[in-house]
């Protein structure tokens, strides 16, 4: 699309939707939001960019192969699930950490149920972005 | 690296060699870990009589195949492979003779099945060996899979899959209505294993492996899995006319059948194939059998026949790799070249002969003692039984004296040369073990034959003496006319098998009968493909939704429960409003002639829908809706901006069968959802979700607290469906570009 307008507004509106996106993502156990969202949205921000300059450019932005993240994900999503077995819990059991504090003195969460969040995230973020790439350079 | 298994199997030899004397004292030892115990799986393991018998066979025999192996296939490039799937083989099939546990049993078989296809498609170069190994896999698979609905029924009917428990109320279970099933299902799996007829085809195919593998697996413990199986079973399921009858008629006539093909065969190799046939339908039919006498003869013939099987298939690959062939025609004259193999093979073919003093005329004798003492009809399996043995004699005969003792019938491709010391080890010492047990057969009968005996028959047991003079009796007299009839038949085995092979050309084929099954199974697959799959999208989608239509719309025919009409006062105007947007976007995407107008359209259904959950405060899925579709009208915007334009002619102005489809398809989900509405709400999960939430899971968002971690498996299944479809699709599309460059 030869848009200027919408060129240079991508330029800006990708890195706003990417933050929204890790923002939701973050909000997500408390909060509407969470990794399928985050990732959705997260997507939305490059096929943007794909759309507004081009799909070239929107992947030398992101450096990496979607694919590769798409399956980074999934392991991350699978090791989060993975080291609840080394507290002896069963799979997918979420852990736990409370930074400076106890959950009701506001120490601040850390927990593999966060990281396997981040892992849908990558996973929703990356399947999209490679079905869209190839979609685009294709037709 | 190739001594390693070696070593691995006379440590397993030498374990289970200690349990000897505590078998021997009538003890059943056994060992038992939870699996899944909420299904009332163990993994458990008994050492019995015939597991031990087996489990020492399998590790004896699996140390003298795994050092032979060494030398056989030295310098093949796939060596280490071929060890990796010989050991995984001897221990899957070491679990199956101990488990004590139907489903740990099965895991055990299957295993053995896999191994057995990699190892007789281990020359998977040749056509002929893909087929063979694809071929046993299929029988001997699909035997299997009938035999677990077998498992599962006898399991259930008996109230525990622990084997030791089920056996020790057979007589309930013979008289339960769901015997016959139990018992048809179990056979099945046993005879494609044990490769009864009329499943036998697989197995002389089966050849197609290594000669270290034909004499392990395909001879001696694998195919005898089937009537080990049998054996486990049969204080369960024997004792009724059923059983009897049919192990006395398929396992006398696979038998006999066998063993007149193998009189047929030239190759040394398929020869031996034959007569294992035999072997396997012999005890079959010695099981269908009751009383002392069968059942001693149906363990030492066991033993019997795995030492001396074993031991010519070893020493017919000795034959192959000193001489490069194996044709009984060509093959003479190697008594000079070859003297160790020659001794080996002679030890073993008398013993296979059935002539005194080696244990196969024990095992023998003790056979005639039990046919003619048979319950099913002693003059059919007396006949069948020293028909078979007259047949074995000759072929005994033809495989272990004449390449050794008669001159040569052809030129050799290989100057004939003795094989190196670990090939001989093998056959030497099942030979001479065969001779051994013959002149102290009281070194099997109170360790393994009386035990074994005693687990078959319970209680009533009364095991047979294994003994070289039992008097002039009977079996005597048919021992001497089984060696006439035998020595008849190898002086005249070669107008016999010009006869045998037209008579076998003019017979129904199996092999060939399995091609034209195979052939029809592939065309069928191939029409309905062509139907179901025709690669069309839209005919993909239709077909689909039919389907959709078909299981919703009959389900609610057949349960008949209409739902009543739904109490709509507590509707509200904005909802109204909100649905009636949505309608008009479906009918506009229905009847418009733009593709850009009907994706805006379906784009306003799509976030009718998301309005729709905020209105009914279900935010997350509702975001989720809403980035869905704004995606999906990007990308199909996207893509249609960029393809040629369709002209609206082009497209046919009304499709009635999308529109009743749709309709249909519209009226049976808003029917089910009105009858699932009508069912009141189970609210424990949402209640338990509600509660847990916070203290459990230390969040407030229930929907991702569900996601992220009380389904966190689900979720991960989810996710990695994504990923296999995304990448599929950039397949896909990456497929099509490079097959059509622009």
């Amino acid at each position: 699309m030869n848009s200027i307008i919408l060129r240079v507004g991508t330029r800006y509106l990708s890195g706003l939707l990417l933050l929204f996106s890790i923002y939701m993502l973050l909000r997500g156990h408390n909060e509407p939001g969470g990794g399928f969202i985050g990732g959705l949205i997260g997507s939305t921000g490059f096929v943007l960019y794909a759309l507004g300059c081009s799909v070239g450019e929107a992947r030398s932005a992101l450096r990496v192969l979607p694919q590769n993240i798409a399956m980074a994900g999934l392991g991350i999503a699978l090791l989060a699930g993975i080291f609840a077995a080394l507290f002896g819990d069963a799979l997918f059991t979420g852990q736990w950490l409370f930074v400076g504090g106890t959950k009701e003195e506001g120490g601040i969460p850390i927990s593999t149920v966060l990281v396997f969040d981040i892992g849908v995230y990558l996973v929703v973020f990356g399947s999209i972005l490679s079905l869209v790439f190839a979609m685009e350079e294709e037709i | 690296m190739g001594v390693l298994p070696v070593l691995l199997a006379l440590a397993l030899f030498a374990l289970f060699a200690t349990a000897l004397p505590r078998v021997a004292a009538g003890e059943v030892l056994r060992y038992a870990w939870d699996w899944v115990p909420s299904l009332g799986i163990a993994l458990s393991f008994v050492i019995d009589g015939l597991s031990l018998t087996f489990a020492l066979l399998i590790s004896g025999i699996g140390t003298l195949v795994l050092l032979y192996s060494n030398t056989y296939l030295a310098g093949h490039p796939q060596f280490a492979r071929f060890a990796l799937f010989l050991t995984s083989f001897m221990l899957a099939m070491l679990g199956l003779v101990l488990a004590d546990n139907l489903i740990a049993l099965f895991v055990f078989w299957e295993l053995t099945t896999i191994t057995s296809y990699l190892l007789i498609g281990f020359g998977h170069e040749t056509e002929k060996g893909r087929r063979s190994a694809l071929q046993a896999l299929f029988v001997t698979g699909a035997g299997a899979l009938a035999m677990l609905a077998g498992f599962i029924l006898l399991g259930v009917t008996a109230g525990t899959f622990e084997i030791s428990e089920i056996v020790a109320q057979g007589d309930a279970i013979i008289t339960d209505s769901m015997y016959l099933p139990i018992l048809i299902l179990v056979l099945a799996g046993a005879f494609t294993k044990s490769a009864q007829f009329p499943f036998h085809f697989w197995l002389p195919n089966a050849m197609a492996a290594p000669t270290p593998v034909s004499a392990f697996l395909h001879s001696a413990t694998m195919v005898k899995g089937g009537v080990y199986l049998m054996a486990r079973l049969y204080p369960a399921l024997s004792g009724t006319d059923v059983w009897m009858w049919t192990l006395t008629i398929a396992g006398g006539f696979t038998a006999v059948f066998a063993s007149v093909l193998a009189l047929r065969q030239t190759d040394l190799k398929q020869a031996l194939a034959y007569t294992t046939l035999m072997a396997l339908g012999t005890l079959t039919l010695f099981l269908g059998q009751s009383g002392g006498y069968a059942m001693t003869a149906f363990v030492s013939f066991l033993i019997v026949h795995s030492l001396y099987k074993a031991a010519l298939f070893l020493v017919v690959g000795c034959i192959d790799h000193g001489t490069g062939t194996r044709e009984a025609d060509v093959l003479g004259g190697l008594l000079r070249p070859m003297p160790v193999t020659a001794l080996a093979a002679a030890l073993a073919a008398l013993s296979m002969a059935g002539l005194p003093p080696f244990i196969g005329f024990i095992g023998k004798e003790l056979m005639y003692a039990g046919a003619i003492r048979a319950p099913s009809d002693p003059w059919l399996v007396t006949g069948a039984v020293v028909a078979a043995s007259a047949l074995m004699f000759a072929v005994a005969g033809v495989v272990g004296f004449k390449p050794f003792w008669r001159p040569a019938g052809g030129e050799m491709p290989i100057k004939p040369h003795e094989a190196p010391w670990p090939m001989l080890a093998g056959p030497v010492l099942l030979a001479i073990l065969g001779l051994a047990f013959g002149l102290l057969p009281g070194l099997l009968q109170v360790p393994l034959v009386n035990p074994t005996v005693a687990g078959l028959m319970g209680e009533a047991a009364d095991p047979k003496t294994l003994q070289l003079w039992a008097g002039v009796n009977l079996p005597l007299y048919l021992s001497g006319a089984t060696i006439v009839a035998g020595g008849v038949l190898y002086a005249l085995h070669r107008p016999l098998r010009r006869a045998l092979t037209a008579a076998d050309a003019a017979a129904p084929n199996f092999d060939r009968g399995w091609d034209r099954f195979l052939d029809g199974l592939k065309a069928f697959a191939k029409w309905q493909t062509r139907i179901v799959q025709p690669g069309v999208l839209r005919a993909y989608i239709f077909i689909t939704f039919a389907t959709v239509l078909a299981a919703t719309a009959g389900t609610l025919l057949v349960t008949a429960a209409l739902p009543a009409v739904p109490d709509f006062s507590t509707v509200t105007w904005k909802n109204v409003a909100l649905i009636a947007l949505i309608i008009a976007g479906a009918l506009i995407t229905a009847v418009t002639h733009s593709r850009i107008t009907a994706m805006a359209a379906l784009g306003v259904v799509g976030i009718g829908i998301a309005v729709l959950f905020i209105v009914f405060s279900a935010p997350d899925v509702a975001i989720t809706q809403l980035l869905v579709e704004t995606l999906i009208v990007v990308l199909v915007a996207v893509a249609l901006l960029r393809l040629p334009t369709l002209t609206a002619h082009g497209r046919p102005r009304f499709r009635p069968w999308d529109a009743a489809l749709g309709l249909g398809i519209g009226t049976s989900v808003t029917l089910v959802l009105l009858a699932v509405l009508e069912a009141p709400l189970d609210r424990r999960l949402s209640d338990y979700f509600e509660i847990a939430s916070w203290p459990d899971a230390f969040g407030r968002n229930i929907v991702n607290v569900i996601l992220v971690d009380f389904r966190a498996l689900d979720t991960f299944g989810e996710i990695a469906v994504v990923v296999i479809a995304a990448l599929s699709a950039y397949a896909l599309l990456r497929t099509t570009k490079e097959k059509d460059p622009e």
